[in-house]
């Protein structure tokens, strides 16, 4: 493996695997934000202890997101140098502000919920919880601005062969980011969603065998499980119809990694949707693939009709060859690549089952939600032990689905890093080559930063399961110690939270 | 002043909030086992930064940002060609925010030791490899016309760059004795003043050692001022501690520290990076600065940011501002 590959590696381990504590951290930390807010207006024990419950949970979680995120921070310089020499005068800015304007407000806030119970007034206390999780979406917002701004360059120009910005407001307005966000913000719901499901169902489903838990208790689980019931619910209404806004626009602005999506071959009038493949996809001719279609359902995902022409690999790769040039530049700095041929299509596996896997799993995320909601209706609770086995093995379907949408988007931009915007209109000259994009660095350095991350995040990915797991077995009383009754003699100055 | 050389300013500007800020944060964790003797102990420590440590790592990760934006040659080149210290950097701040969130989570003789030594390790080799980065954008680094490394990964290790690590890692040692003097009460209070008084001209010596390092190599007639101010900031800290006004002392570090940052900075200027290959080669801030528009709306960002920033960060020390002793500490409760 050469350097590029290995950083490619890296950067695809390191980011998949941040996104694992990001949605999660974003879900709830609105969930929770939510409940304490019930509890501040209503005084009901429950939603305290749902607070606490959930709100523990939710720091486990975001110490490891927070870490995590510091590498994606570092590693555009360090892996990727030439990328960031080339794009940062406009791809800097919104990364300067997520940390100046919501991570800053993020982290600083979050340190005074988790010490302030006792140092703060009650309503002092919750807005720090409801600054954090704003901030938390902030951040969101400014990271997927600068993502939509490599998959759809907007608002700049090139100036001695540097794109300089031109306006903020178009990197922030870009059409890709406007469906992007709501894409990604309701993919992180459905975590939460699935999240609260999971464990609320195997607490009240034992609860129930057992006749154990006191009333109070057991409306915590129920709360919980109906509320992440409807949160994912409504997150993949909100996930189906974004990802539909974000398919259409996808077309238009990456016609190949749509057309990769489908391994549609050639172009077809009215195209089909491919369901399910037989195999293999990667095979250029697609004479080897048999495919399971639904006529003319891919014409309306393109282009809202069902008789549009979409267009296939083979005639795009031709396009892009003509508009970006058949071969590489002859630049020493591209390595054994320089002046070798450019393949335009990107993985078909991957893409292709990439998309597939988006949409089944997050399809089963949904499904898991509305079934769980039917048979806890009316106070019901199901006996079979299959009920919290299905609902905890449920939590993994939206992680799945939301790690499998950023594969398929990033791997589908392939062979750039910025990729062409499309318009003739918009900004000329403005992409790369994710080739082009590498730092010069040994084998050696890529080699040894992406053996330790890697050990390093698996590692910490066993600590923090075994303490996730922990925690969401002890339930309320793991997080609240039992109430003492005060003696007025003994004047305690104790911390009520401490490390 | 024209808006690059104000993000110069902002640049060394973050640089002085992270140095002062998580210069304590590491120190505290360097001292954990040193003053820590029991575990309650040692709880009493990670407190005093347990609310404001992520906080503080921020202003490291804005810098970064901030270069990226402003001036992304820089960063480029920088962040590539200290890769494998950068590598450390992240490893140990990975563990060390972990560690804090995590040690108390089980009650676990072993579970905190394990958890302890991340945190001393985590501050120790971050606090070096910070160092040692610094040092080397001041002093410069094998640059070639493009403003990539030429030679091996190691090309820029010597002896300077040694100074350069010790002088953060001994710096943060002082500054964080300090600061848990300031905030803890009882028997940690004294034995941390007596160990910082004990440890502190040793320990500042290679901050010394590297301001004079740069003052002979790339200094001016001006940049004397700075150096002399550290010296005096020093000095006084140590005099105010020893006079039982740890808050003097602590603001007295923060003026070193100031101090040591518009010496560097100074140093670097107009550069941003200097290249010891060829100073042809050196990246400037006029090479490297992003275009006026991109300036402008940062420039807006942080005006209104930044002093926001200052505000609720402040509001929050405020908030935590009481000493804590062991009698303060909970009982561990967890599952």
């Amino acid at each position: 493996m050469d350097v590029l590959d290995l950083a490619r590696w890296q950067f695809g381990i390191t980011t998949v695997y941040h996104f694992l504590m990001v949605p999660l951290t974003i879900g709830l930390g609105v969930l929770v934000a939510g409940m304490q807010t019930a509890w501040v207006r209503t005084g009901k024990l429950k939603y305290l202890r749902m607070t606490k419950f959930w709100g523990k949970l939710m720091l486990v979680n975001f110490a490891m997101g927070v870490v995590t995120g510091i590498v994606q921070e570092f590693q555009f310089g360090m892996s990727w140098s030439a990328y960031s020499r080339f794009v940062g005068d406009v791809f800097g800015a919104p990364l300067a502000m997520e940390g100046l304007v919501a991570f800053f407000v993020e982290s600083t806030f979050l340190g005074l919920w988790i010490f302030g119970w006792d140092r703060l007034s009650k309503r002092v206390h919750l807005a720090c919880i409801w600054a954090f999780s704003l901030a938390t979406i902030a951040s969101a917002y400014f990271i997927l601005a600068a993502n939509s701004w490599m998959q759809h360059p907007v608002g700049a120009e090139i100036v001695d062969g540097q794109p300089r910005l031109t306006s903020i407001w178009a990197v922030f307005g870009n059409s890709t980011v406007l469906a992007a966000f709501p894409h990604a913000i309701a993919g992180a719901f459905a975590v939460g969603g699935a999240f609260l499901v999971g464990i609320a169902a195997w607490h009240l489903w034992r609860k129930h065998r057992d006749n154990t838990g006191d009333p109070a208790d057991r409306e915590v689980w129920r709360g919980s499980l109906r509320l992440g019931g409807w949160v994912g619910l409504v997150a993949f209404l909100g996930v189906a119809i974004s990802g539909d806004f974000q398919g259409k626009l996808m077309f238009e602005q990456q016609p190949m990694k749509m057309a990769a999506a489908e391994a549609l071959c050639h172009t077809e009038q009215p195209a089909s949707f491919s369901v399910f493949a037989y195999g293999d996809v990667s095979q250029p001719d697609c004479e080897s693939v048999k495919s399971l279609t639904v006529p003319a359902l891919l014409s309306f995902l393109a282009h809202n009709d069902f008789t549009t022409e979409v267009k296939g690999i083979e005639d795009l790769r031709e396009e892009y060859g003509e508009k970006y040039g058949t071969h590489y530049p002859d630049d020493p700095r591209l390595g054994e690549l320089a002046g070798q041929p450019v393949d335009y299509v990107p993985n078909l596996p991957v893409t292709y089952w990439g998309f597939r896997l988006m949409i089944g799993f997050g399809a089963l995320a949904a499904g898991a939600a509305a079934f769980v909601l039917w048979v806890t209706r009316k106070g019901r609770v199901p006996r079979t032990k299959w009920f919290p086995r299905l609902a905890l093995a449920g939590i993994a379907t939206p992680f799945l689905a939301n790690s499998f949408g950023w594969i398929f988007t990033e791997m589908g931009r392939q062979p750039f890093v910025v990729v062409p915007n499309p318009n003739p209109s918009g900004v000329d000259g403005v992409w790369m080559y994710t080739a082009q994009g590498v730092s010069g660095l040994t084998v050696g350095e890529v080699l040894t930063s992406l053996i330790v991350l890697t050990a390093l995040y698996g590692g910490l990915a066993v600590v923090e399961f075994f303490l996730l797991r922990r925690y969401a077995r002890a339930g309320v009383e793991g997080v609240m110690p039992p109430e003492k009754p005060k003696d007025p003699d003994e004047p305690s100055d104790k911390l009520t939270f401490a490390y | 002043m024209d808006l690059a050389t104000i993000w110069f300013c902002i640049i060394a500007f973050l640089w002085l909030g992270y140095l002062f800020l998580e210069g304590f944060d590491f120190g505290v964790g360097m001292l954990l086992h040193r003053l820590g003797r029991t575990d309650t102990e040692r709880r009493v420590l990670v407190n005093t930064i347990g609310p404001v440590w992520d906080g503080n790592e921020v202003w490291l990760i804005v810098a970064a940002g901030a270069t990226f934006a402003a001036f992304p040659g820089w960063y480029a080149s920088l962040f590539s060609s200290a890769y494998l210290p950068l590598l450390l950097i992240l490893a140990g701040l990975i563990g060390r925010g972990v560690a804090f969130e995590y040690r108390g989570k089980v009650d676990s003789d072993r579970w905190r030791r394990n958890w302890d030594r991340v945190i001393l390790a985590g501050s120790v080799i971050p606090a070096l490899g910070i160092g040692l980065l610094l040092s080397w954008n001041v002093l410069g680094l094998p640059l070639d016309a493009a403003g990539d490394r030429v030679g091996s990964a190691f090309a820029a290790f010597g002896w300077e760059t040694l100074i350069g690590a010790l002088a953060v890692a001994g710096f943060s040692i002082v500054h964080g004795g300090i600061f848990i003097t300031l905030k803890t009460a009882g028997e940690l209070h004294a034995r941390a003043r007596q160990l910082t008084l004990r440890i502190a001209p040793i320990a500042l010596t290679p901050l010394v050692a590297l301001l004079l390092l740069v003052q002979l190599r790339v200094g001016s007639a001006w940049s004397w001022i700075p150096l002399g101010l550290v010296l005096l900031a020093a000095a006084l800290g140590y005099l105010r501690l020893l006079a039982d006004r740890e808050g003097q002392a602590f603001a007295a570090m923060g003026v070193a520290i100031a101090a040591t940052v518009v010496a560097l900075f100074g140093a670097l200027y107009p550069n941003v990076l200097p290249s010891t290959v060829d100073p042809n080669f050196s990246l400037s801030i006029a090479d490297t600065a992003s275009g006026d528009y991109t300036l402008t709306v940062m420039t807006w960002v942080a005006a209104f940011g930044a002093p926001a920033v200052l505000v609720y960060q402040g509001w929050t020390y405020w908030v935590f501002r009481k000493r804590i002793s062991t009698s303060h500490i909970p009982p561990v409760h967890v599952p």
